[in-house]
C-alpha cells in the first residue's frame, strides 16, 4: 500500500474491495450479522416445519423418521454454529470489542476476513449434508455408531464433518484474534479491570473457543477416519469405544453452550446499566463470575452422559460440579437486579429484551439445577424437559441477548432509529410465542416424551398442539423483526450519537452513528 | 458410599414431606394435576411425572417434588424482584438514580445462600444416586438388547429369549396403545428385584421406562446394568427408546408387564414352549444361580 492509501480514510467504493476483501472490523461484523439473520430464517424455518409435524399425532408432512432426524440435525447445527455464534461473537464482538477498548481495529484484520469467509462454504456444506445421499439424520451430537459408516453410509455425514471443520477453523481464528486484540490493543488507561463487561465476556468466550473447538475438531476427524480409512476409534469391534466420542464431544459441547451465552451476559449487563442510569453493580464480581463460569464449564461435561453407564462416583462428582455453576450464575442474576435497584429505569426496547432475558434465563437455569442431579436424570434425560431447559437458556436466553444487542446498537451500527412501537410489538409477540412453545415442553418431558420423535403416543397431543401454536406466534415475531428493519431503513430517522443519555458510558457512544470507517482518528484516553 | 450414611435421612425425609405439602400450597400442585393415580402410561394434558412404581421411582419422585418447590420459589422470587424494581425504580417514580454499585454484605449473602440451598439439594440427590447403583442384591436377571428397531429380552436363568416389536397402528387390539404397545412385552414378577443387563447390537439406543425410573443407553461393546423392583398391582408400564437410532427411532417402544409370582411362573412355562426356537442360552437341568460380577 502506498502513501495514497494512508491519506484515504474512506471505505473502498468497489463492492468487491469493500466486502469480499474486507479487513474492517465493522464491515466484517455487519457481514456476520447479515449471515446470522439469513441462517436464522433457515434454521428457524426448519423448526416451524417440525412443529407443524408434531402439532398432531401421526405423520403428516414428512416422509418418515429419517427426514425428521435430518431436520433436527440441521436445525441444531445451524442454530449453534451459524446463528448464535456468528451473531453474538462474529457480529457484535467484531463491531464493538475494538470500539469499546479504543482500538483502531482487530489485531489481525486479514485473519478476521478469512474467519468470516470460511463460514459461507461451511454453511453450504452443512446444507448439502442435509440433502445429499438422503441426509445426515444423527442429531447435532453426531454420536457414533449412528454417525459411523455402518449407521450412516454415504457422503452426507462426511459433508457435515467438513462443515464443522471449517466452522471450527473460523471460530479458532476468530478466538485468537479477539484474545490478541483484547490483550494488546487496549487504549492507554483501559486496564483489564476497567474493561466493559461485554469485552470481558468476549475474552472469556474466546478462551473457551480456543480450548474447546480443537477437541471437537479432533473428535470429528477421528470419526472421519473411522468412516473412510478403516480406523476404529469409536468402533468396539476394532477395540474402540463410542463413549470416547461422547466424552470428546461434550468436552467441547458443554463449553460451547457457555460460548453461546456469555456474550449475551455481556450485552445484558450494558443494557441494564444504560437504561437504569447506573453503573453495573459489583463489576468485579460480574467479570470474575464469567471467568468462573468459563472455568467450571470445562469440568462438567459428563452431566450430558449420566445414562451411558458411568460409574456412580463419577456421576456423583459431575452432579456436584454441575450444581456449583448455579452459584456464579446466581451472582450475575442478582447483580443485574441490584443494578436496576435504585436506578431510574426507562423501558426502551433493548431493556425489555434484557429484562426478559434475566427472567427466562432464570427459569432455564433452575431447570438446569434439576437436571444436574444424576439420580433424577434417569427420568428426565433426553426427554422434552431437556429440550425445554436448553431452549429456555438458548432460544430465550442467547437469542433474547441477540435481539437485545441488535436493538441496543441498531442506531449505532446503521445511523437510523427503529420504530419504538414496532420494536416493542416484536418483543411482546416473540415473548408470548416462545414461552407458549417451550413451557409446555416441561410437562411433556416430565410425562416421559422422548426427544427426536417424529410421532408420539396420543396422550402427548395436547401440549404438543399448544407448543406448535406458540411456535407459529414466534414465527410471526420473526417476520415482525424483518418489518422493524425494513421500516427503519425506509423511514431514515437519523440517530443521535448517544441516544440513551448519561447511562450509556462505553466508548461506542462517544463516536458518530454510524462510526466512521476508521473509528478513531486518535486514541481515546480513559481516565 | 459410607459417608452417605452419616447424614440423618430422617430429617431430610421429614423435610421432603413438609416440602411436599408446601408444594400444594405454593400452587406447584398444578404440575401434578391431571396425573391419574392408577395410570402407568402418560395421560392427556399430564403436567407432572408419571406415577412412580418401585422404590427408585418413589425416591426420584420425592426428589423432584422437593426440587419443584425450590425452583418455583426461586423463579417467583426473581420475578417478584424484577417486578418490584421495575415499578419502584421506573424513571417517573425515581428520576435521580443512586450511585451505589457495591455492597459487600449482600454480595456475600447471594453467594452463600445459594451454596446452602445446593448442599440441601445434594444430600437427597446423592442418596438417590447411590441407591440406584445397588445392583448387587437382585433376585433375577433379564438381558435387554437394543436393535434397529426392536428390543430383545433374554431370560438367562430360564433359557429363552424373544424379540419385542411395536404393534402397528392397523393391528391394534382393544386396550392397546398406539406407539406404546408391543407384541411381546417384557414380563417381570412383582415385588422382585430384577437386574437388567442392557446392551445393543448396532447403533445406540436407550432403554427408558419413566414410571420405573430406569434409563440407560444400550449400545454395542458394553453391557450396562440397572435394577428395578416393580410393585404389586399387575400393571403394565410403558417406555420408549430414548436415543436417536435412525429412521424408526419413534417406533421401538418398551412394555413391561408385572405379574404376581404364580402367574409369572405360569408365564415362564408357556414362554419356554413358545420361544423354544429362540433359545440362546442352553437350558440347564435345574436353573442355577448365576453370579455376576458387580461393582459392589
Amino acid at each position: 500500500m502506498s502513501a495514497h492509501a494512508h491519506a484515504d480514510h474512506g471505505a473502498p467504493t468497489s463492492f468487491v474491495r469493500r466486502w469480499l476483501y474486507s479487513t474492517n472490523h465493522k464491515d466484517i461484523g455487519t457481514m456476520y450479522l447479515v449471515f446470522a439473520i439469513l441462517a436464522a430464517f433457515i434454521g428457524g424455518g426448519l423448526s416451524i416445519y417440525m412443529r407443524m409435524e408434531l402439532m398432531e399425532p401421526g405423520v403428516q408432512y414428512m416422509a418418515d423418521g429419517h427426514v425428521w432426524n435430518v431436520f433436527t440435525t440441521a436445525h441444531g447445527l445451524i442454530m449453534v454454529f451459524f446463528v448464535v455464534m456468528p451473531g453474538l461473537i462474529g457480529g457484535f464482538g467484531n463491531w464493538f470489542v475494538p470500539i469499546m477498548i479504543g482500538a483502531p481495529d482487530m489485531a489481525f484484520p486479514r485473519m478476521n476476513n478469512i474467519s468470516f469467509w470460511l463460514l459461507p462454504p461451511s454453511f453450504i456444506l452443512l446444507l448439502l449434508s442435509a440433502v445429499m445421499d438422503g441426509g445426515a439424520g444423527v442429531g447435532w451430537t453426531i454420536y457414533p455408531p449412528l454417525s459411523s459408516s455402518s449407521g450412516t453410509p454415504g457422503m452426507s455425514m462426511d459433508l457435515a464433518i467438513f462443515s464443522l471443520h471449517l466452522a471450527g477453523v473460523s471460530s479458532i481464528l476468530g478466538a485468537a484474534n479477539f484474545i490478541t486484540t483484547i490483550f494488546n490493543m487496549r487504549t492507554p488507561g483501559m486496564t483489564l479491570h476497567k474493561m466493559p463487561l461485554f469485552v470481558w465476556a468476549m475474552l472469556v468466550t474466546a478462551f473457551l473457543l480456543l480450548l474447546a473447538v480443537p477437541v471437537l475438531a479432533g473428535a470429528i476427524t477421528m470419526l472421519l477416519t473411522d468412516r473412510n480409512f478403516g480406523t476404529t476409534f469409536f468402533i468396539p469391534e476394532g477395540g474402540g469405544d463410542p463413549i470416547l466420542f461422547l466424552h470428546l464431544f461434550w468436552f467441547f459441547g458443554h463449553p460451547e453452550v457457555y460460548i453461546m451465552i456469555l456474550p449475551a451476559f455481556g450485552i445484558v449487563s450494558h443494557i441494564i446499566s444504560t437504561f437504569s442510569k447506573k453503573a453495573v453493580f459489583g463489576y468485579l464480581g460480574m467479570a470474575y463470575a464469567m471467568v468462573a463460569i468459563g472455568f467450571i464449564g470445562f469440568i462438567v461435561w459428563a452431566h450430558h452422559m449420566y445414562t451411558v453407564g458411568l460409574s456412580v462416583d463419577t456421576r456423583a462428582y459431575f452432579t456436584a460440579a454441575t450444581m456449583v455453576i448455579a452459584v456464579p450464575t446466581g451472582v450475575k442474576i442478582f447483580s443485574w437486579i441490584a443494578t436496576m435497584w435504585g436506578g431510574s429505569i426507562t423501558f426502551r426496547v433493548p431493556m425489555l429484551w434484557a429484562i426478559g432475558f434475566i427472567f427466562l434465563f432464570t427459569v432455564g437455569g433452575v431447570t438446569g439445577v434439576v437436571l444436574s442431579n444424576a439420580g433424577l436424570d434417569v427420568v428426565l434425560h433426553n426427554t422434552y424437559y431437556v429440550i425445554a431447559h436448553f431452549h429456555y437458556v438458548l432460544s430465550l436466553g442467547a437469542v433474547f441477548g441477540l435481539f437485545a444487542g441488535f436493538y441496543y446498537w441498531f442506531s449505532k451500527m446503521t445511523g437510523y432509529e427503529y420504530s419504538e412501537f414496532l420494536g416493542k410489538l416484536h418483543f411482546w409477540v416473540t415473548f408470548v410465542g416462545v414461552n407458549l412453545t417451550f413451557f409446555p415442553m416441561h410437562f411433556l418431558g416430565l410425562a416421559g416424551m422422548p426427544r427426536r420423535y417424529i410421532d408420539y403416543p396420543d396422550a402427548f397431543a395436547g401440549w404438543n398442539m399448544v407448543a406448535s401454536i406458540g411456535s407459529y406466534i414466534g414465527a410471526l415475531g420473526a417476520i415482525l423483526f424483518l418489518v422493524v428493519i425494513v421500516e427503519a431503513f425506509m423511514a431514515k430517522r437519523r440517530a443521535a450519537d448517544n441516544p440513551y443519555g448519561e447511562g450509556a458510558t462505553t466508548l461506542e457512544w462517544q463516536v458518530a452513528s454510524p462510526p466512521p470507517y476508521h473509528t478513531f482518528d486518535e486514541l481515546p484516553k480513559v481516565k | 458410599m459410607a459417608f452417605m450414611a452419616t447424614f440423618s435421612y430422617a430429617k431430610t425425609a421429614a423435610f421432603v414431606q413438609r416440602a411436599g405439602m408446601l408444594a400444594a400450597l405454593a400452587g406447584a400442585a398444578f404440575f401434578m394435576a391431571g396425573t391419574g393415580a392408577f395410570a402407568a402410561e402418560p395421560l392427556p394434558w399430564q403436567m407432572g411425572l408419571q406415577p412412580p412404581a418401585g422404590t427408585i421411582a418413589e425416591m426420584a419422585d420425592d426428589l423432584h417434588n422437593l426440587l419443584l418447590v425450590v425452583i418455583t420459589l426461586i423463579s417467583l422470587f426473581v420475578l417478584g424482584l424484577l417486578v418490584y424494581v421495575g415499578v419502584r425504580f421506573r424513571a417517573s417514580a425515581n428520576p435521580v438514580p443512586s450511585k451505589t454499585s457495591h455492597h459487600t454484605v449482600i454480595e456475600i449473602l447471594w453467594t452463600v445462600i445459594p451454596v446452602v440451598i445446593l448442599v440441601g439439594i445434594a444430600i437427597p440427590s446423592f442418596r438417590l444416586l447411590y441407591y440406584l447403583d445397588k445392583t448387587a442384591d437382585t433376585d433375577m436377571v433379564i438381558k435387554v438388547t437394543g436393535n434397529q428397531w426392536y428390543w430383545n429380552y433374554e431370560y438367562p436363568d430360564e433359557g429363552f429369549a424373544f424379540d419385542s416389536y411395536l404393534v402397528d397402528e392397523e393391528d391394534l387390539q382393544e386396550g392397546q396403545i398406539r406407539l406404546l404397545s408391543v407384541d411381546y412385552p417384557m414380563v417381570v414378577p412383582e415385588n422382585t428385584r430384577v437386574k437388567l443387563l442392557i446392551t445393543g447390537n448396532d447403533v445406540m439406543h436407550s432403554f427408558f421406562v419413566p414410571s420405573l425410573a430406569v434409563q440407560v443407553y444400550a449400545f454395542i461393546g458394553r453391557t450396562n446394568e440397572v435394577w428395578i423392583d416393580v410393585p404389586e398391582g399387575g400393571k403394565t408400564y410403558y417406555g420408549q427408546c430414548n436415543q436417536i437410532c435412525g429412521v424408526n427411532h419413534a417406533y421401538m417402544p418398551i412394555e413391561v408387564k408385572a405379574l404376581p409370582a404364580d402367574e409369572y411362573k405360569a408365564w415362564v412355562e408357556s414362554a419356554r414352549e413358545e420361544f423354544a426356537m429362540n433359545e440362546t442360552v442352553p437350558v440347564l437341568g435345574e436353573p442355577e444361580t448365576i453370579v455376576l460380577a458387580s461393582a459392589e
